[in-house]
């Protein structure tokens, strides 16, 4: 179990990144939490790596009222620890262990494009972007819906990086909520989904949406507002909206889960998720004192 | 090629040549003999090469020695101090938190690092702070035990 040979690139700040990586192509190197095990099993063996550990200009977080963007050496932990955005923070609990995202990066995450990863999803649900970069061409920002090309391929080309990635905060009367079954703590979900609520005045329904994962090459995105009928959460018509939910994925069985038994627990999740988020959408709407 | 490397391991700084695809798990277990910190699964699953890196818990077997050229690593090597074992060793002792102790280095760093982000934690905290440390032998109860042991010895030492 050792990293097959390679030749090793240290940048020191974006500008050499991207000129390294224009000329050498190769493989960005962030957290290396996905990277290293594939080396270390030899799924891989690029010829030339660039590490991008010594450009602290890439470390960064930023919360604006539109949105929260991440940085690409932005470490999970990091992002956690900031809570700049709810369901970002929801999802980071479910991203492995601890330890793991000391070092694992959220837009190395994104690239890597597991398609039971969370927080492809959470990109997805929110209607997110990537921003690409290659030397000598400027910069270019990637929808979620186009970023996520395939199991374990996202819109990234030879010899681009992407320096970060913008997750919109939802208009006001929102709740999100992330739900996933995995076999144990931290591992990858058998299926998982997360969701977005937005109620209006009346805490009624106004949209609904939800990002599935480990139901199809990418994360799955299904609007079920019109299912949910604009009435409140309490009156929805849950069996349809799940319904709808399952017609949408494309589950697939494997040594862990049958695609049967993910098909029903994404209906499960999605309904618990979607509860959650109108909840939470409702607090935030109408706090409570008694809560807080 | 290989590259000459510094890491300051347990308040030293060592030196090295390695080439880069040198993992720092084996850095130090090779290059520098310490061999305190143990390789299991070599993809991140079972903890056991846990060390600090500049004070946080990361796998080692997941981290190439070149990347974090010039920064500060502490090994299980590193915990004890001139008085001996730390309060988190002697917890571990105390409490039978470990039986082959194959796994413990990495246990004891993460709960090292743990503590001293969270010095009084829960049940459940502690659970989710070891839940990426794998055991063969004890099944975990002791060990759980031994974090809270700790916890109270530290608090008692005000350290
Ligand atoms: C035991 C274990 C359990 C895990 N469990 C989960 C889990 O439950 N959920 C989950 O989502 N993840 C999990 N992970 C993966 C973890 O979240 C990784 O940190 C993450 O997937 C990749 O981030 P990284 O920064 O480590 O990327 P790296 O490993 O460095 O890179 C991953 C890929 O992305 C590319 N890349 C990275 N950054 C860039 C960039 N800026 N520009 C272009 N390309 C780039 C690399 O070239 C590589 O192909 C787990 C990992 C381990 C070891
Ligand atoms: S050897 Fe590093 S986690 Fe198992
Ligand atoms: S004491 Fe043997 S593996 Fe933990």
């Amino acid at each position: 179990m050792k990293p097959p040979p390679f030749t090793y690139h240290a940048p020191r700040d974006l500008g050499e990144a991207l000129e390294t990586l224009a000329g050498v192509g190769g493989k960005v190197l962030a957290g290396g939490q996905s990277l290293i095990p594939m080396l270390n099993m030899r799924l891989a063996a690029p010829e030339h790596l660039v590490d991008i550990n010594r450009v602290a200009a890439l470390a960064t977080l930023e919360a604006a009222p539109e949105g929260v963007t991440v940085g690409a050496l932005a470490r999970h932990a990091q992002v956690a620890r900031a809570d700049a955005h709810p369901l970002l923070g929801q999802a980071l609990r479910l991203v492995a262990h601890p330890v793991i995202r000391n070092r694992g990066t959220v837009v190395g995450s994104l690239v890597h494009a597991d398609p039971a990863a969370e927080l492809p999803a959470v990109l997805a649900v929110l209607g997110g972007s990537v921003r690409l970069a290659r030397h000598g061409q400027g910069e270019r920002d990637v929808p979620a819906e186009e970023f996520f090309v395939g199991p374990m391929e996202s819109a990234v080309r030879p010899g681009e990086l992407a320096v970060s990635a913008f997750f919109p905060v939802l208009p006001a009367g929102s709740g999100t909520a992330f739900r996933e079954v995995a076999r144990r703590h931290g591992d990858y979900a058998l299926a998982g989904v997360c969701a977005a609520v937005t109620l209006d005045e009346d805490l009624h329904v106004a949209s609904a949406r939800v990002a599935c994962i480990g139901v199809g090459p990418v994360p799955v995105v299904a609007d079920v507002t019109t299912e949910c009928d604009r009435r409140p959460a309490s009156t929805v018509d849950w069996a349809a909206v799940t319904r709808a939910v399952q017609e949408a994925t494309e589950p697939e069985g494997d040594i862990h889960a049958s695609a049967a038994y993910r098909l029903h627990l994404v209906g499960v999740l999605a309904e618990q998720a979607l509860k959650d988020a109108a909840r939470a959408a409702a607090q935030e709407a109408a706090p409570s004192p008694a809560t807080g | 090629m290989e590259h000459e490397i510094t890491l300051v391991v347990n308040g030293t700084a060592r030196r090295a040549r390695v080439p880069a695809r040198r993992l720092l798990s084996d850095c130090l277990r090779h290059d520098l003999g310490l061999t305190g910190t143990h390789v299991g699964c070599e993809h991140g699953v079972c903890g056991c090469c846990t060390v600090l890196l500049d004070g946080e818990p990361v796998r080692s077997c997941l981290t190439f020695a070149v990347t974090v050229d010039g920064q500060e690593i502490t090994t299980v090597e590193g915990l004890a101090g001139p008085e001996g074992p730390s309060p988190v060793q002697r917890a571990f002792g105390e409490c039978h938190a470990l039986q082959c102790g194959f796994c413990t280095p990495g246990f004891l760093c993460t709960v090292t690092a743990l503590l001293r982000e969270n010095p009084a934690p829960t049940d459940e905290e502690v659970l989710e702070g070891i839940s990426g440390n794998l055991c063969r032998c004890t099944g975990y109860q002791n060990i759980a035990k031994a974090v809270h042991r700790a916890a109270e010895l530290l608090a008692e030492e005000g350290q």
